[in-house]
Parts: C-alpha cells; sequence; structure tokens
C-alpha cells in the first residue's frame, strides 16, 4: 500500500542554492543558516521516503504570462533544471514517479474535482531543487522520486488557501487509493515574509512568519480563510507563497509529530523558517 | 474574489490589470532565459528590443534600467530580474534600487541583516502619507 510519511515546510530561497553550489556554507554569512538545517540533513538521512510530492511555484521559469496554469502536475520520467535567465542550476536531474504521478492526475481530476494541468515536460527551477539542496546537499543522484506540483503564486487570481488545502486532503485518499507500494513524503515550499519588488521592499515579518508555522503544525484548520490580501499585506507580495504549505498540511492527518522546527533571518531578502511534520497516525 | 490590496504601499500586484499592462514588456523579458537570446540582447540591446510589441516608454524604462518605472508600466519582478542578473546585479542590488529611500546595495543588505524592512508603519499607504 501506499502512505504519506511525512511533510515539510521551508521556503526555496535561490542564494540557498548559490551557497551551496558555490560551496559557500562556512562563511559568517551563511554559517548560522546551515548550523541550523543540519538537523534537518541527519533526519532526511534517516527517513527517505520513496517519493516526494513536491508543492512548489515556478518563477517566470517554465511558464511565462502566456499560459498559467493553477496547478499544474508533473508527470515525466525526468525534469531538467530550467535555465531560469543565468543558467541552470548544477544539479541532478530529477527523476519522476510517472506511474504515482498518473495515478494522482486521474484520482484528483476524474473522483476529487481538480482540474490539474498535466505536464508531460517540465522544467524544474530553483522553487523545486533548492528544498531538495537544503535536505539532501550535492549528492551525484537525487536519492528519491520527485512528482512536481507547481502552483500558479505568481499572477493573481491564485487558489485560494482554503482551495490549497483542500488539494492537499484530496492528495491523502488519492496516495491511499494507490494500488503499489510508496512511502511519500509531501512538501510545500516558498514564503516565508518576503518582498522582493517595489519601494517596500525588503519587508520581513517574523513574528507572523512564527505564528503562521504554529498554527500550521497545531491548529491548519485556523488558517483556512486566510486570504491573499492578508498575506500579502503582511507577508509581502511574495511571501503569499505561503498558501502552499497548507498543500502539504492537508496532505498529513491533523495529528502530527513535530520532528523539528527552525527560524533564521535574513537569508537573502527572505525570512526562513522551516518545520518536518511526521504522520501522527502511522 | 480578493479585493482591498490597492492600499498596500510600495507594492505592485500581479493583478489582471497589471498583466494586460505589462504583458508584452514581461514576455519580452522572459526570453532573457534563453542563452542565444542573452547574447543578441547583449549585441544590440535596441535592435533586440525592436523585435517586441512594447510601448516607447516600456522600451525606454528597460533600455535605461528604470527598476521601479519597468513595475509602473507592468512589469513584474521575476521578469525584470532576469534583466538585473544579466547586468550582474544580485536581487539585493534590485532590492534597493527600488526601495523608498533609494539606497546603496550595501545599505540595503545591511538593512535585511538588522531585521529587514519592518512590517510597522508599512502595512497601509495612509500610513506611508502621514511620514
Amino acid at each position: 500500500m501506499a502512505k504519506i510519511v511525512h511533510g515539510m515546510g521551508s521556503p526555496h530561497v535561490p542564494s540557498i542554492g548559490a551557497a551551496i553550489d558555490h560551496h559557500k556554507e562556512a562563511e559568517e554569512y551563511w554559517k548560522p543558516f546551515f548550523d541550523g538545517i543540519e538537523p534537518v540533513r541527519d533526519w532526511h538521512k534517516n527517513n527517505l521516503p520513496d517519493t516526494i510530492i513536491l508543492v512548489y511555484n515556478d518563477h517566470a521559469s517554465t511558464f511565462s504570462l502566456q499560459t498559467i496554469p493553477t496547478f499544474a502536475l508533473g508527470l515525466a520520467d525526468e525534469f531538467e533544471p530550467a535555465d531560469e535567465g543565468y543558467g541552470p542550476r548544477p544539479v541532478p536531474v530529477v527523476k519522476g514517479d510517472p506511474e504515482l504521478a498518473w495515478h494522482l492526475a486521474n484520482v484528483l481530476v476524474s473522483d476529487e474535482g481538480f482540474d490539474l494541468t498535466l505536464c508531460n515536460e517540465l522544467d524544474v527551477d530553483h522553487g523545486l531543487t533548492v528544498p531538495l539542496s537544503i535536505a539532501y546537499n550535492r549528492p551525484d543522484a537525487w536519492p528519491v522520486k520527485v512528482i512536481p506540483l507547481a502552483v500558479n503564486m505568481v499572477q493573481a487570481p491564485q487558489p485560494s488557501v482554503k482551495r490549497c488545502y483542500a488539494l492537499g486532503k484530496a492528495i491523502a485518499r488519492a496516495v491511499a487509493s494507490f494500488p503499489g507500494e510508496r512511502n511519500v513524503a509531501v512538501w510545500g515550499t516558498g514564503g516565508m515574509s518576503h518582498q522582493l519588488q517595489g519601494e517596500r521592499a525588503g519587508l520581513l515579518n517574523v513574528e507572523y512568519d512564527a505564528q503562521f508555522i504554529e498554527d500550521l503544525v497545531n491548529n491548519p484548520d485556523s488558517l483556512e480563510g486566510l486570504t491573499y490580501t492578508e498575506l500579502l499585506r503582511e507577508t509581502g507580495s511574495e511571501g503569499v507563497e505561503l498558501a502552499m504549505w497548507m498543500i502539504m498540511r492537508g496532505a498529513l492527518p491533523l495529528e502530527v509529530q513535530e520532528q523539528y522546527r527552525f527560524m533564521h533571518r535574513p537569508v537573502s531578502n527572505t525570512s526562513y523558517g522551516v518545520t518536518i511534520l511526521k504522520n501522527g497516525e502511522l | 474574489m480578493e479585493t482591498g490590496y490597492q492600499d498596500i504601499p510600495g507594492t505592485y500586484v500581479q493583478d489582471g490589470e497589471h498583466c494586460r499592462k505589462g504583458y508584452h514588456l514581461n514576455q519580452c523579458l522572459m526570453t532573457l532565459n534563453k542563452a542565444h537570446c542573452r547574447e543578441a540582447f547583449r549585441a544590440d540591446e535596441a535592435a533586440y528590443l525592436a523585435g517586441f510589441k512594447l510601448t516607447e516608454p516600456q522600451r525606454d524604462a528597460i533600455l535605461k534600467r528604470q527598476w521601479l518605472e519597468m513595475l509602473r508600466l507592468g512589469g513584474n519582478v521575476y521578469f525584470t530580474f532576469k534583466l538585473a542578473a544579466f547586468d550582474g546585479m544580485t536581487m539585493q542590488d534590485l532590492g534597493a534600487a527600488m526601495s523608498r529611500e533609494g539606497m546603496s546595495g550595501d545599505e540595503f543588505r545591511k538593512m535585511m541583516l538588522d531585521g529587514g524592512r519592518s512590517i510597522e508603519g508599512n502595512r497601509y499607504v495612509s500610513e506611508w502619507e502621514q511620514n
């Protein structure tokens, strides 16, 4: 049988990827961050799933404004790192899990009413590869298969937080009905507070971020009504990516065991926070 | 649907109106994802831009690297950052160039190390009008 074993929420700040790619971990700026995620890496070494459903957003890498899928699922055998304007990251090709991905597509579209965009080719940008680097550092090949789930976070209207949470719950049901054997993880990435653009660039709201993680872990239903207007105002124009953490949280039962939590700021222009949640019903 | 975000200061929300205004600007900058387009742009910026349906002000803002003006004309930061990265700027250099105060990249980096731009006093346009 297939089951969801853990979830993780983490930002996917590109500069973390650059720091790893260029071996900057010991530098004064980066050391506190990498010290803080060492337990993340230790935990993942002992808790490798077969497949990660990795929720992220594309940042004008694969999807321009020409076609804007609200939810896009990657069905391919493999996904190439994207050229985001300065050459692709020097990281391994991401291996997919087409059997499980097609099962998700069939159940989510036919039975659950989520009209996903289905992608047979999908170059993946820092949104997907940086969380893999945070967890697995610099391997020759990624130790897990990955099903990319790209969510539109760039162009309003984005899918509501409530809809994201519901999609997570539908993913849990879809995984449970997969006929094969799989240990599956769901990661929600992006955020936390940051604003890259405009005269308000550089905004951070660490108190809001801390409360968000607390509610996400222990009282996720309370976040269901969160609006983009509130996220825009309180966490900045790019902080809205926090909505994607709710897909991860919805995929796990209310009962979870938090394995680790760590917050640090700044990472480039961003407030960083990570939480790892184990399925409390297993 | 979402409403009420117009009173957030210093923030260019990528809604439908913004999308329509900046569509060709953003699609033009999107091409910088391709190495051969970056080379063509490097060889002759004005000639390269002539291949896109840009307005005169949009073309000017790109050529003169007017980062806030690009946003006012419908630009989105994920697209304008491709141009900034082309120029060798970091996201913090770009943040500095757009900031309300006008600051250098180093000043922006220091602001971030000191805790970033505070949310206090930065939630509503009305708070900026008082200062």
